[in-house]
């Protein structure tokens, strides 16, 4: 069971919203902190370790850069949308950022909201309202690198790529 | 139930008899492209082992000539790492090089009937070559060059059926704005484009239409492959592929017709692709600091002709800058036999090398603060190509070279009058 103070996005939160193009030569550190720079100044201050974020339809559309890793690094718990982009799907697993599709999720929660996600049972309630929402399911090996950190400590068990300080 | 063009070619890639919406098939990659972004310190890693060297394609894009010291490091890594593993195609700074998707046009990289991944949002852009090829993120990449393989979540399938022609100066570009207008985002789904239709469209039309399919966030973005095609990729890739159509009895969410003769030239408003669109004469008028054409999208040889063809003879407007980026040196070049480069620089538009640039707010064409551009690139997001109080709006080649003579954004129609569609 995890418990997330719930932050609101729209529809089609987009990519470089989450990673401006001016970021992208920079460190990860460096990036996490322009996260939602143009649209929600600040917010990477207030946000905090644990944190929900509850979006719209096609969260996370548009290009293959990093964001998960800086959601991530800022401290989002977990993301539950409507409907996640294909390929930031792709990034959440891979940087290690649970991320799943809730239908009814918007309407569900408000700002502020405490979500607590189950992901044995694949749902999610909101204790103000007392209402529950089914989870859709991640495939038990994608959920796996989610979970597990993402794909790069899969690639160094395998001994396919060296250490990050190699 | 039989199979649609996606699902068959993913069975096969996978060694599976079949795959289904819902699936998560793990596949092999016939082939892997790496762009200069792919070699971020923060991204990449010190790989020990490459899967099938052969198998590999590093192109250089986003930044290029490299404008500052961290874009050139990227490349320094990349060359490093095509020498480690002796990967020989290898698309640096010169005569071979291009923006990744259209590099892959050119030379045919990309099979009929396989998968093909790249760490470009844009890479279903070779659909149009029949291929299953997808943008995935950096670590994705690692892991298809590791191993060999790539997972995908095989998506419902939206089948669109393309009849009739375009009339005179309305291009692929207007066909996307017309299914981004009306249809909107594709999320979680894959899109296959067939019908008698698509005989009409060049091979470059029909990447137009596949490479903005990433705007509508579709999955897989594939069209039934043709003797045009068939014939392209033999005379550039002498490696054996199977065209692949789907089955009669393939399950499609939805099938939708479009009888292409009756599409408008569009506008997508700033801000958004998609749910976006307006007609020209809605927003005819307003006023722009820049017009470009480029991106992988719209720098093939038929968009500069087009451009070239509305300019010709004539002056951009005062104060108005005209940007034409091809999208591969190989274009550029063939633009210059052709006179095209010589036109457009004589109307007063400048020509780049082949790179992101401008597209991805990179270089070469970077918007300051309220500016507004009229672009045939990939994205009007907010901040997509510069400041992010910079309005850009998105239109076909024609119209962003008629509105270059304008200084506002303007209708092409005048200069297509007469032609026979």
């Amino acid at each position: 069971m995890r418990t997330g103070r719930v932050w609101k996005f729209g529809d089609n939160i987009n990519t470089d919203l989450m990673l401006p193009g001016p970021f992208l030569y920079r460190s990860a550190e460096e990036q996490a902190t322009a996260v939602f720079m143009n649209n929600r100044p600040g917010w990477v201050k207030q946000v905090q370790q644990g944190d929900a974020i509850v979006g719209g339809f096609n969260y996370g559309m548009g290009s293959s850069r990093p964001a998960a890793r800086s959601l991530r690094m800022c401290g989002v718990g977990f993301l539950l949308a409507e409907s996640i982009n294909g390929l930031f799907f792709r990034n959440a697993v891979n940087y290690g950022l649970l991320a799943c599709e809730c239908p009814g999720v918007a309407a569900a929660f408000e700002e502020g909201d405490a979500a607590v996600l189950d992901i044995e049972n694949w749902s999610v309630r909101n204790p103000r309202s007392g209402q529950t929402l089914q989870v859709q399911r991640v495939p038990e090996q994608l959920l796996a690198m989610m979970l597990g950190g993402g794909v790069y400590p899969v690639l160094e068990r395998e001994g396919l790529i060296a250490p990050r300080d190699a | 139930m039989g199979m649609t063009i996606t699902e068959k070619i993913l069975a096969r890639a996978g060694g599976l008899p079949k795959v289904s919406p819902g699936d998560v098939a793990v596949v092999d990659v016939e082939t892997a492209c790496l762009i200069d972004l792919s070699f971020l310190p923060e991204g990449w890693r010190n790989v020990l082992q490459v899967a099938d060297p052969s198998k590999v394609v590093i192109v250089f894009d986003h930044l290029v000539p490299a404008p500052t010291a961290d874009a050139a490091n990227c490349m320094r890594t990349g060359r490093e790492f095509a020498k480690k593993f002796g990967i020989q195609r290898l698309h640096d700074i010169g005569a071979d090089q291009g923006i990744s998707h259209a590099v892959i046009a050119d030379k045919a990289y990309a099979l009929p009937g396989t998968v093909l991944v790249n760490a470009d949002s844009h890479t279903c852009s070779a659909g149009a070559f029949n291929c299953a090829a997808r943008g995935v993120g950096g670590p994705d990449m690692l892991y298809a060059v590791t191993t060999g393989k790539a997972w995908f979540r095989v998506g419902e399938t939206i089948r669109y059926d393309l009849t009739g022609r375009l009339r005179p100066g309305v291009s692929a570009k207007d066909i996307f704005l017309f299914i981004a207008g009306k249809w909107g985002a594709h999320v979680n789904q894959n899109i296959e484009y067939g019908g008698p239709g698509m005989a009409s469209m060049s091979l470059n039309a029909r990447r137009t239409l596949t490479t903005m399919g990433t705007e509508l966030s579709a999955e897989f973005v594939i069209f039934e492959p043709d003797d045009t095609l068939v014939e392209y990729v033999k005379a550039r890739n002498p490696k054996p592929f199977t065209p692949t159509l789907p089955d009669a009895d393939a399950g499609y969410k939805e099938r939708r017709t479009i009888d292409l003769g009756t599409i408008e030239p569009l506008v997508a408003l700033p801000d958004a692709v998609v749910n976006n669109s307006v007609g020209i004469s809605e927003v005819a008028g307003r006023h722009i600091d820049q017009a470009f054409i480029g991106a992988c999208c719209n720098g093939t040889l038929d968009d500069l002709a087009v451009a070239a063809r509305v300019v010709k003879g004539r002056k951009v407007a005062a104060g108005t800058r005209f940007i034409v980026t091809p999208s591969t040196e190989a274009i550029h070049r063939a633009a210059m036999a052709a006179g095209y480069v010589a036109t457009l620089m004589e109307a007063g538009a400048i020509v780049t090398p082949a790179t992101c640039g401008a597209c991805v707010g990179g270089h070469m064409g970077v918007l300051g603060p309220d500016e507004v551009c009229i672009t045939a690139s990939t994205r009007n997001f907010k901040g997509r190509m510069g400041d992010p109080s910079a309005r850009i709006y998105m239109a076909s080649p024609a119209t962003v070279a008629a509105s270059a003579l304008a200084g506002q954004i303007a209708s092409a129609a005048e200069f297509f009058q007469g032609d026979v569609s």
